[in-house]
């Protein structure tokens, strides 16, 4: 057993050096950016064509002194309810000395207008679409009660008395946690078990896995590549985490409050880096078994879109049985080893117990070895064969995945 | 004690027989030799005693272990498929290599600088593989199957792909790494390369062994040829020649009868043949080759032996 860790060592250290140095890796470690930079980007194109598309106008056309009655009440409430409570207000004219015909002030497309208020501020009158009504309906009968009782609606001022946790809340924020634990390792997941599905075609390529194979067990080489992508994720996650950090505190010292899980933070960290490491094991496991199998970068290309699919599906399986606590379902997705954890650090966000998580990572261990035993097995099995021994008689065709038979 | 010993051995892929029940004995401290055309069952046969892969029927033993992978640390093997990272520096790859074997890769870094120099490739120590040809590249895997001084080497198909002047060194590295005591065991589809360096030779052909032993007894398989020139044409001496023997004018050509030579003289002697000129020859290997594997295998194999030479 010494020998395979030794050996593994071997393997892991010569990949984690080729990684590292490998100007690849700078594009890897820049890899989180690039979806902050879009997701950045496409936040700040979508608030502004929300700004500028859908921010509702509201134009007044009340008597002189009461439209500025009701804008002087939107002023005075706003520093209650917030300066984007309220819509836009706009005096358009003057009902006292003008006709106002509402519809034309709605029909003009660059006023931009939702609804247009005339009437008095006793009995105004909203024209626009129901929808727009329904909008602005309570906002404006609130400033004009307000703009009519002269400003002498007295709203009491409440003492805030925070607390961190609410025990009539708990479970739902506590789910928030989860969800976040459970999208974390999933990205990462995703985001490493895919490289690990290439991973074996370069010594295949390369044609050294003969050499590897000959020399120690083949348990060892995948045991190491798994471990050398491991340790090149932690880099990644290391880096990502201080830059994100700085980030974070340059942009708002304040980082955003997140409801505490059932077992501390503390053991929730360390779960979730547990948990992290055995869905990367397991996924790890039977993606290089899978990808070892295949000959070329384009074999692997075509397994890789419903593997990811398959993940996917796993996570969201996970997701939906979050909401399912104690249930068949969730208990169902504890145990499956594949979606277990996800499902366990959703546990961990929502339970105090300790001891099912025990369990969990030790079924979770076991059945990542045996995935790699088997990915071994198979490997043994279907690849290293001989020049075109046996394959005169087809042509010089080979089996794809062992299934069907297809041309070298 | 044998280096590897193998009984009722088979492999075999999608029903096809590339290993068909081989008995094999290889005693230590030997240089053996391979010998089959393409598709034989070499690589097949090397890869099952070595352990890479599993057997479907059949024990194999390699240096009295049972797991072929626990030797690992006494074993150096070189596959027909030669290949290297490419992006690793040549000192690095042998120690490398080394440490797979057990090896620190301090002393595997060192002992590979001494090849290399050795080698007289010791300017090219730090370059990339990449940046060697391919000649170098092969020495530079060639040393990382040595450097941690195995007690079994097996080298598969080892010439091909060199040129005249590196399969020298190779063979001269095969004898000395012999010399240290060292068994070495190596296929090869080129007769000659095998009549050169062993002493003793396995035929392999559609996955069975149809010879294994010395090369001076398969060579016996074959009775000697005698070529005669004689003065007359005809004489009592002609009831001396076997009736096949072949005549071209005063030469005569024919097996060495059972008798032996000192008949054969005898008769010609007394019976004025008037010899002219007598050569007895030891059938070469090729000979026996044909002999034991038979000529369409035979042809086979100077065919591939072609190819590699052109």
């Amino acid at each position: 057993m010494s020998e395979t860790f030794r050996a593994a060592f071997v393997i892991a250290r010569r990949d984690f050096i080729a990684i590292v140095y490998s100007k690849a890796f700078i594009f890897f470690l820049l890899g989180p950016l690039f979806p902050v930079l879009a997701g950045f980007a496409a936040g700040n194109l979508g608030e502004q064509m929300a700004r500028d598309v859908s921010r509702p106008f509201v134009a007044v056309a009340l008597t002189q002194a009461d439209s500025e009655k009701l804008l002087a009440a939107r002023a005075s409430l706003s520093k209650t309810f917030g300066d984007g409570y309220f819509a836009d207000m706009k005096i358009v004219g003057d009902g006292a000395a003008e006709q106002i015909r509402p519809q034309e002030y709605l029909n003009k497309k660059a006023d931009n207008f939702s609804v247009v208020v005339t009437g008095t501020l006793a009995k105004p009158i909203i024209t626009g679409t129901a929808s727009s009504i329904e909008g602005q309906r309570a906002d404006i009968e609130l400033l004009a009660g307000y703009a009519s009782s002269g400003g002498r609606v007295q709203l009491p001022k409440a003492t805030p008395d925070v607390v961190a946790e609410s025990a009539n809340n708990d479970k739902q924020l506590r789910t928030i946690t989860g969800q976040i634990g459970q999208a974390l390792i999933f990205f990462l997941t995703l985001l490493l078990a895919g490289m690990v599905l290439s991973n074996l075609v370069e010594e295949k390529s390369n044609k050294i896995i003969e050499i590897l194979a000959a020399s120690i067990p083949m348990e060892s080489v995948f045991l190491g590549k798994l471990v050398a992508m491991l340790a090149m994720a932690l880099v990644g996650i290391t880096m990502w985490s201080i830059i994100g950090l700085i980030g974070f505190m340059a942009i708002d010292p304040d980082l955003p409050s997140i409801p505490t899980p059932a077992v501390g933070w503390p053991t929730f960290a360390a779960l979730c880096f547990t948990y992290f490491i055995m869905a990367y094991m397991m996924f790890g496991a039977l993606f290089l078994g899978i990808g070892a199998m295949a000959s070329t970068v384009r074999e692997v290309q075509t397994v890789s879109t419903p593997l990811t699919m398959a993940q996917m599906v796993i996570f969201f399986f996970a997701a939906f049985a979050l909401t399912k606590t104690g249930e068949p379902i969730e208990i169902f997705a504890a145990v499956f080893p594949f979606s277990s954890p996800f499902a366990m650090i959703g546990r961990a966000a929502l339970e105090p117990a300790l001891w099912h998580h025990g369990v969990a990572i030790i079924g979770q261990l076991l059945f990542a070895l045996l995935l790699l035993r088997l990915g071994v097995y198979l490997f043994k099995k279907n690849v290293l064969k001989s020049g075109n021994a046996g394959r005169e008689e087809d042509g010089g065709k080979r089996k794809f995945w062992g299934l069907m038979k297809i041309s070298r | 004690m044998y280096a590897i010993e193998a009984k009722g051995l088979v492999k075999q892929f999608d029903g096809f027989r590339a290993v068909d029940g081989v008995d094999l004995k290889i005693p230590e401290g030997s240089i053996f030799g391979i010998l089959g055309p393409n598709g034989a069952g070499k690589t097949t046969m090397l890869r099952t005693l070595l352990g890479i892969i599993d057997p479907d029927a059949g024990t194999r033993t390699l240096l009295g272990a049972d797991r072929p992978i626990s030797q690992s640390r006494n074993v150096g093997y070189l596959p027909e498929e030669r290949g290297l990272y490419q992006s690793m520096r040549a000192v690095d790859t042998i120690a490398f290599m080394g440490a797979l074997r057990g090896l620190s890769l301090r002393e595997g870094a060192r002992k590979g600088r001494a090849l290399l120099e050795e080698a007289g490739l010791g300017y090219a120590a730090d370059r990339q593989i990449r940046q060697l040809s391919k000649g170098m590249a092969q020495t530079v895997q060639l040393m990382g199957t040595i450097v941690h001084d195995p007690r079994l080497i097996v080298l598969d198909e080892p010439f091909s792909g060199l040129d005249a002047l590196n399969q020298a060194k190779l063979e001269k590295m095969i004898r000395a790494q012999a010399a240290k005591g060292v068994t070495v065991i190596f296929s090869t589809h080129v007769i000659a390369h095998a009549e050169r360096l062993c002493e003793r030779i396995a035929i392999i052909a559609k996955g069975k062994i149809s010879f294994d032993g010395l090369v001076s007894e398969a060579r016996d398989r074959l009775r000697p040829q005698v070529h005669l020139e004689t003065e007359t044409l005809d004489g009592p001496w002609r009831s001396a020649l076997p009736a096949q023997a072949k005549a071209e004018g005063h030469h005569w050509h024919f097996t060495l009868p059972e008798t032996g030579v000192e008949p054969l003289l005898t008769a010609l002697v007394k019976g004025k043949a008037g010899i002219r000129s007598l050569s007895i020859e030891r059938p070469g290997l090729h000979d026996a080759f044909v002999a034991i594997a038979g000529e369409d295998v035979a042809a086979e194999m100077d065919g591939a032996a072609m190819g590699d030479a052109k």
